[in-house]
């Protein structure tokens, strides 16, 4: 396959960026994506220019490192993360546009690459069951319901890649934060920190500079976990129930 | 607590849906009273008295209207305000497009800025026309009630503008309920199917019953 | 200059900190001896984590909540990315939970066996013991295990053993035990005490006065290169599967924390273990970057056939039952299907070397579901096996319902690494290595499950218990600045290799060393070893080295954020670890778990291990770039597990 790649080019988080174009020749439909990128790049280092930069690490679909917009699609057109499409997806002789996630709370490193930081931040605020090591109890102390436990678990899937913010027109974390709230609160282990988790990672989140959610949907839609867009609703509901428990104490 | 809500996104959301949902009801009771049209002056200039009157003795007369006109300006400067407070926050939050753009998510979630602009200009038109009189197209009368609502539609801006608003209100409220519904916590994958149904009657029976009027004065059913 | 293989033997080395006495006391004895720090001068000591996977990420956590100051690093944007993300199958502990026979000693005595005899004792023992705790953590942590309808946990049996103890959360079992540990490690980054350093890369070790005292590490983004003083460094930094350049290993995954500090004195033991996973999507081409595990369950219900005649390009479906080698059934008639990896990826080989591989480039072997289809109908393989299905089809654009799956092995697990005490400690004092990086406790082959874990294990419960004793007796260090001479030289090699790889200019990518290379490790220190084969690969490294340090070609600079550069230096200790893995494999002419030696089979083709001569860890010392190192034989003493030979026949 011969293919014409427009790619974001971005020196540096201070520098300004533009759409460089490139021109690639004999891709095979069974390269990933990443390897097409491979290919461009060894092709760019031979000619002494400078590579394009991208995250990726596992190349199997669940680091969440990959993060690439393609023809203005989190991900590319499938359903699935950037190291997971396969060039089968396109034609030959296509032109195809690559760019960064693009929002506030994620700069632009270089090229392709942005800080992702801000969901750290947000997992800081209370993504997580205080369990100090040794204190735990017996395993089967607590049993946990299946239904709640295949809840959690569908809601833990979350890779944190960020496709979420990079698809939403108002570049919201909700659907990130909301997976990890809804993971961690349907548990009882995450019952004693249920109120403060959610305050405080919805807190977090407004102070990271995300937009607020319109329930546009595009974030789910981009999910390549298929986290659902009913996790906002039910973050939405423990943000509430959260807010009124604490003020009544 | 109102400051936690009010300083979170969440929070300006739930003030968002609460406050919608405040304005729905009412046009909901708005709609049904404009359909009295249908049934002549007098039934309707009855009606439009017995507004005034309503929860006499025990109220003054036009002090439960003008406790319900109280409540639609704190549930539409609430819901305009935050409405401009987060889409100010998510412009922010997004603030270099893609290249290579796509439309993305359905017409009445993309409308509901703008859809929301729309219909507060209305507003204004609306209470300047119909209630102090002051942009009617003839004699304003007070008290009289179902003949400035005929002059009004009968001009064709008059009826252009107010098509085009209920229109615009119909894709609000198609998004809006079923949007609060979320915010408000109470949607759910096996109640989903029902909120988008009755976000979609509401949206069309509204439109619909709204735009009867205009229509029955340009058919001439109403003169 | 003397050859690389004219190695020399030195002193023995020794375990000194297992006690003595009966095995499943030994746990309990160390901890007591151990001395303690006490609790108000914890915060006084720093401990250097390199590393956020499993054993990383417990390991920071777990020092953090216990008062000591972590300060904390991995190459990822973010903790939460390290690759034990990417383990699917499962967890082992021994929680007899089924009530059918399991228990500590039975685990130990699996492992022990599984490793083919080349693990020490005390420490597979401790892990068994310690795997109950893991679980019981994990779950306090809300790890989503896969759970029954009456709430309790489900397990299921893993990889050839006979009792279910292999706890789960569906094919992601891996990324929820990280995930758990990631939050344990965000609540102590937000307490203030971890200072974590994402996107940084360990480049050297600091070793001062014969104690490891820091560390030198690279900022990813603008290119920094700073020094970080500790009282104590924890190497988590995994395997080093990635020196035969394509592995299910992920792409930034390197050795170069684990090589720099055997560069600076610690030992490194048995480098030529590696396991290579049976189950893996086959390569399709020259630009392959990785390999992608299917999980090894499959093999429950799937039948691997080749074509009987060489050459045989029909498509599967066209070829008659009596013309298909279901060879694994025919060889290993009462395990079939089932034999333990090493022994099917061995075969796969086999069948594929005699020309009889299936698919591009005749690397492959049919996986055929046709009659687990036909038995079990296509629902029950679909709710058994299904979301692998769909993932082989994503990535193969083929219908696994329809057409046989094909499958190769692929280079998956390092179980060599730091050689390491019951302590964890490496020979350097002051320097532990957890997790995959050391070497302790899968000796020659790792069983199923277990990666997960030795990770955990080392990172919650050992480490924490150990790394106290070694503070505690050195309580009072002297400080070190960055103006040290030792700092200042060890700084000063850094910013010169890097420089060196961006000034030579030349006219070949990084890549292309790194697949040079890792084809070469692939053909003569894959799967099966010989003699002249790894001879060759020997003979061939130092002129690959040679020609690297010619022929490079690093764009941009050092001062920014340069993948590229990244990557040359990674294969610069690549191509000195490879020799390393290479002279292991020759010294070891014995065949034990994943070193498959051809010299040493049984007339059916087996691995024959050799007792009397290798059963021995072998820890290397490094003397210098292609100097040939000296071996350390750690001798190991079997009280409880009786060396026997396997035989799956």
């Amino acid at each position: 396959m011969k293919l014409t790649l427009r790619v974001w080019r971005q020196k540096n988080a201070d520098a300004d960026g533009a759409m460089s174009t490139y021109e690639v020749d004999g891709i095979s439909p069974d390269m990933s994506f990443l390897e097409m990128l491979d290919t461009l790049n060894e092709e760019l280092i031979l000619k002494g220019e400078d590579p394009v930069a991208f995250d990726h690490d596992c190349r199997e679909g669940i680091c969440g490192a990959c993060s690439l917009v393609i023809n203005g699609d989190a991900h590319g057109p499938e359903r699935t993360t950037t190291c997971q499409l396969h060039m089968r997806s396109f034609q030959d002789g296509d032109t195809i546009d690559v760019e960064p996630w693009r929002a506030a709370a994620f700069p632009v490193v270089k090229d392709l690459v942005v800080d992702r930081s801000a969901f750290d931040r947000i997992i800081q605020a209370g993504g997580y069951i205080t369990a100090p090591t040794g204190a735990a109890p017996e395993a089967h102390a607590t049993p946990v319901p299946k239904p709640d436990a295949d809840f959690a678990f569908e809601h833990a899937e979350c890779i944190g890649c960020g496709a979420c913010v990079a698809a939403c027109p108002n570049g919201a974390a909700m659907l990130f934060t909301s997976a990890k709230i809804n993971h961690l609160n349907v548990l009882p282990q995450g019952a004693p920190e249920r109120e403060s988790r959610v305050l405080d990672m919805v807190a977090q989140m407004d102070e990271e500079g995300f937009g607020g959610c319109t329930l546009t949907g595009e974030c789910a839609t981009a999910c390549p976990k298929g986290i659902p867009l009913m996790s906002i609703t039910s973050m939405n509901k423990e943000w509430l129930r959260a807010t009124r428990k604490v003020s009544r104490k | 607590m109102a400051r936690t809500v009010w300083d979170s996104t969440v929070g300006k959301k739930t003030v968002m849906a609460v406050s919608g949902l405040i304005m729905l009801l009412y046009l909901v009771a708005h709609m049904i009273g404009n359909l009295k049209i249908f049934f002549g002056a007098g039934e309707f200039n009855h009606y439009a008295h017995w507004l005034r009157t309503v929860g006499e003795p025990f109220m003054h007369y036009e002090w439960t209207l003008w406790l319900i006109r109280a409540v639609l300006v704190v549930a539409v400067v609430a819901h305009a305000v935050s409405a401009y407070q987060l889409s100010r926050r998510d412009i922010r939050a997004r603030p270099s497009k893609y290249v290579h753009a796509r439309p993305r998510a359905s017409y009445a979630t993309r409308t509901m800025r703008w859809g929301g602009i729309i219909l507060a200009l209305f507003i204004v038109w609306h209470l300047l026309d119909l209630t102090t009189g002051t942009v009617h197209s003839k004699g304003f009368q007070s008290g009289h009630p179902y003949q400035n609502v005929v002059d009004t539609f009968s001009t064709w801006y008059g009826n252009v503008i107010y098509i085009v608003a209920m229109l615009a209100l119909g894709l609000h409220i198609r998004h809006g309920f079923w949007s609060a519904a979320q915010t408000l916590g109470v949607g759910s994958r096996t109640r989903d199917r029902a909120l988008k149904t009755v976000a979609n009657v509401l949206a069309l029976l509204l439109t619909a019953g709204f735009i009867a009027v205009p229509v029955g004065v340009m058919t001439g059913v109403v003169s | 200059m003397t050859s690389y293989t004219d190695y020399t033997t030195g002193e023995p080395v020794v375990d000194t900190k297992a006690p003595a006495g009966p095995i499943n006391e030994r746990w309990d004895k160390r901890r007591f001896e151990a001395k303690l720090v006490n609790p108000a001068n914890r915060r006084k000591h720093t401990v250097i984590v390199v590393g956020t996977g499993l054993a990383g990420g417990s390991a920071g956590a777990t020092l953090a909540e216990q008062g000591y100051k972590v300060v904390q690093f991995c190459y990822q944007d973010s903790p939460r990315r390290a690759h034990s993300i990417a383990a699917q199958g499962g967890i082992n502990a021994a929680k007899n939970y089924r009530n059918d026979g399991d228990s500590i000693h039975r685990l130990f005595y699996d492992t022990v066996k599984g490793g083919d005899f080349r693990a020490r004792e005390s420490n597979v023992h401790r892990l068994a013991q310690i795997s109950v705790e893991i679980i019981d953590q994990c779950v306090a942590q809300g790890v989503p295990f896969a759970r029954e309808y009456g709430g309790l946990l489900d397990t299921r049996s893993f990889g050839g053993v006979q009792v279910s103890r292999t706890f789960y959360a569906r094919g992601q079992t891996g990324q929820q035990l990280l995930l758990g540990a990631y939050q344990a490690l965000s609540r102590q980054i937000a307490a203030g005490n971890i200072e974590m350093h994402p996107r940084t890369e360990m480049l050297d070790l600091i070793v001062i006065d014969g104690r490891a005292r820091g560390i030198v590490a690279r900022d990813l983004i603008t290119g920094r290169i700073d020094t970080y003083f500790a009282d104590a460094v924890v190497l988590a930094s995994g395997g080093y599967g990635n020196v035969f350049y394509l592995s299910t290993n992920a792409m930034n995954s390197n050795a170069t924390a684990i090589w720099r500090a055997h560069r600076r004195g610690a030992y490194f033991a048995n480098p030529c273990f590696t396991q290579i996973h049976p189950t893996c999507i086959p390569r399709t081409g020259d630009h392959q970057s990785k390999l992608t595990l299917m999980s090894e369950s499959l093999r429950n219900d799937g039948r691997i056939w080749v074509p009987k005649a060489k050459g045989d390009d029909r498509p599967p479906n066209r070829i008659p039952e009596d013309e298909r080698d279901y060879y694994l059934e025919r060889i290993y008639p009462s395990f079939g299907n089932l034999v333990p990896r090493d022994i099917a990826s061995r075969a796969a080989k086999n069948v594929c070397d005699e020309g009889r591989g299936v698919g591009p480039g005749g690397q492959g072997v049919y996986l055929d579901f046709a009659d687990a289809i036909k038995r079990m109908g296509r629902k029950a393989v679909e709710a058994k096996y299904g979301n692998l299905f769909d993932m082989y089809q994503r990535i193969t654009d083929e219908d696994p319902y329809e057409v046989p799956m094909r499958i190769y092995p692929a280079v998956h697990y390092t179980m060599g690494g730091l050689w390491v005490d019951y302590d964890l400690q490496t020979t350097i004092p002051g320097l532990f290595a957890v997790g995959e990086a050391n070497f302790s406790d899968h000796g020659a082959n790792r069983l199923g499950a277990s990666a997960l874990m030795q990770g955990l294990a080392d990172g919650y419960f050992v480490l924490p218990a150990t790394i106290n004793d070694y503070l505690a007796r050195n309580p009072h260090q002297d400080e070190v600045g960055a103006g040290h001479p030792v700092v200042q030289e060890v700084l000063a090699e850094t910013e010169d290799r890097l420089n060196l790889l961006l000034a030579v200019d030349g006219d070949r990518t990084p890549d292309s060393f790194h697949r040079e290379l890792g084809e070469l490790m692939w053909e003569f220190c894959g799967m099966a070893r010989t003699d002249s084969g790894l001879r060759k690969a020997l003979e061939r490294i130092p002129q690959i080295r040679e020609e690297f340090w010619r022929r490079i070609k690093v764009p941009g600079t050092g001062e920014e954020f340069n993948q590229s550069l990244e990557k040359a230096n990674r294969i610069v200790d690549y191509l000195e670890l490879a020799e390393l893995m290479c002279l292991d494999a020759l010294h070891r002419s014995e065949s034990c778990g994943g070193h498959f030696r051809e010299e040493s089979q049984t007339p059916d083709g087996e691995a024959a291990r050799k007792d009397e001569e290798f059963s021995y860890a072998a820890a290397w010392e490094f003397t210098g770039t292609g100097e040939a190192p000296t071996l350390h034989k750690e001798d190991l003493v079997f009280e409880y597990v009786h060396p026997t030979q396997r035989s799956y026949a």
